[in-house]
């Protein structure tokens, strides 16, 4: 039977759907940023940014950016009523210290048990880590959103990352363009697979063990 | 009388000596000490050690310091960007030596310098590359590795107002490594758009106190800047 395979602001407005009234999210730079765009209307989300903002808003209308206030990535944003700011070592202190509800964070590799590699592809690349690392210890639930295979068809699940590593254990769940798989002490727990793919299928892709989830969840 | 005012950034920055840890404020374009760091290239201080988030972008600021050739190593938590190029080469001929620091760490040792704690437990970075060799200790069953402070010779920061006795107020995200860079160097220098008499700003909303700082100078808005955020206003 054939799939379709969910597009990246499929996957992000998957993702936010699943974030909680209340809850104080940061969003990776890259593909992650694209929750931002799908948060629902009727709650109310606060978006943490590692430079010292709080209730951050989306990108502002052309003309109006302001150079003072930007996002991780650098690119202008706006503050909704009631945001705040603070300095870097606050803004870090709410990241390793457990304050963050959720971290959306790309991924280049997640192992079986949850392990991270998502900061550098190694060889000779020139490497930076930014904030992924105290994001990774510090967000009671690290989301991890990437495609579920490499361009060129390898898992991007794995028993072992190969990658040098962002932290160990910690990501708690793994969204991709074919399922949500859940990191549980029991192994990896795979639902909402896109329409037309079984379990079957999706582990012999991956190259790991999975299981399907015992509740079905509704995509 | 207290008067920690110096009257431009060359009076402000003469005493930098080669060999200096040099922190220097500001993520991506936001609170970067752009006239502070032009000043620094034209006082010739060398064999730099530059701590700072990023690298450098195009050929301003950072950037600009190293590509005169002034700056020995950079500590910093984000070297790659677009337009890093006037690093990536320094790096790749092997004419700079980069120190890679997790950026809530990097903020900690120097919060910690500025604190005088004398080391702290982090649990970032542990198990990874970046905690390769360092001490590390298991805190309520998680992994810890130990930090030591980065402690500056100089701080180089940018805020949007000061007064006489080196108060400051930032503005938006610009704030961002400013006020723990000024508690962590010996000599704090802050650059700032307007200086305003002793009382003019509400004590309840100073955030970093005069204490932290050793002088202030005062640098007018870049005409572009000043446009934009009007337009933002």
């Amino acid at each position: 039977m054939s799939y379709v395979k969910l597009t990246r602001d499929q996957i992000a407005a998957r993702i936010a759907r699943d974030i909680p009234e209340g809850a104080y999210v940061n969003l990776g730079i890259g593909m992650p940023t694209l929750v931002g765009n799908h948060l629902p209307k009727d709650r109310e989300i606060i978006l943490h940014s590692e430079n010292g903002i709080l209730g951050m808003g989306p990108a502002p209308e052309p003309g109006l950016e302001d150079l003072d206030l930007i996002n991780a990535g650098k690119e202008p944003v706006t503050l909704l009523t009631g945001g705040a700011y603070f300095h870097h070592t606050d803004s870090f202190a709410m990241m390793r210290g457990g304050h963050l509800d959720i971290a959306v964070l790309g991924a280049f590799q997640v192992s079986v048990s949850g392990d991270l590699a998502n900061w550098h592809t190694g060889g000779d690349a020139i490497p930076a880590v930014g904030g992924a690392m105290d994001l990774a210890v510090g967000a009671k639930s690290v989301w991890v959103m990437m495609e579920q295979l490499t361009k060129g068809g390898e898992s991007k699940i794995v028993e072992r990352c190969t990658y040098p590593l962002t932290g160990i254990g910690v990501v708690k769940r793994i969204y991709t363009d074919l399922a949500v798989i859940d990191v549980t002490p029991g192994g990896l727990v795979a639902s909402r697979l896109v329409p037309g793919l079984s379990c079957d299928e999706l582990q012999r892709l991956s190259g790991v063990p999975l299981s399907p989830s015992a509740a079905r969840a509704a995509a | 009388m207290v008067d920690k005012i110096s009257p431009s950034v060359e009076a402000a920055l003469a005493d930098v000596s080669d060999g200096s840890t040099i922190l220097v404020g500001g993520f991506g374009g936001a609170g970067v000490p752009e006239e502070l760091i032009d000043a620094l290239i034209a006082q010739g201080a060398r064999d730099l050690t530059i701590v700072n988030n990023n690298a450098g972008n195009g050929e301003v600021g950072v950037a600009a310091l190293l590509k005169a050739g002034r700056v020995r190593k950079i500590v910093c938590s984000y070297p790659r960007t677009a337009d890093s190029y006037v690093f990536d080469a320094l790096y790749r001929a092997g004419k700079i030596e980069l120190d890679l620091v997790p950026q809530g760490t990097l903020s900690e040792r120097m919060r910690a310098a500025g604190a005088g704690i004398g080391a702290f437990y982090t649990p970032t970075g542990y198990g990874t590359d970046l905690g390769k060799g360092k001490e590390t200790r298991m805190i309520d069953g998680k992994g810890h590795v130990l930090e030591y402070p980065i402690r500056g010779d100089v701080a180089l920061v940018k805020a949007e107002r000061g007064d006489r006795w080196g108060n400051l107020v930032y503005r938006k995200s610009a704030r961002n490594f400013g006020p723990t860079m000024a508690s962590a160097a010996k000599c704090t220098i802050a650059q700032v758009y307007e200086i305003v008499e002793l009382g003019a700003l509400d004590p309840e909303h100073v955030v970093t106190p005069g204490i932290f700082v050793t002088r202030v100078v005062k640098v007018p808005r870049k005409k572009q800047a000043a446009q934009v955020r009007e337009r933002a206003a």
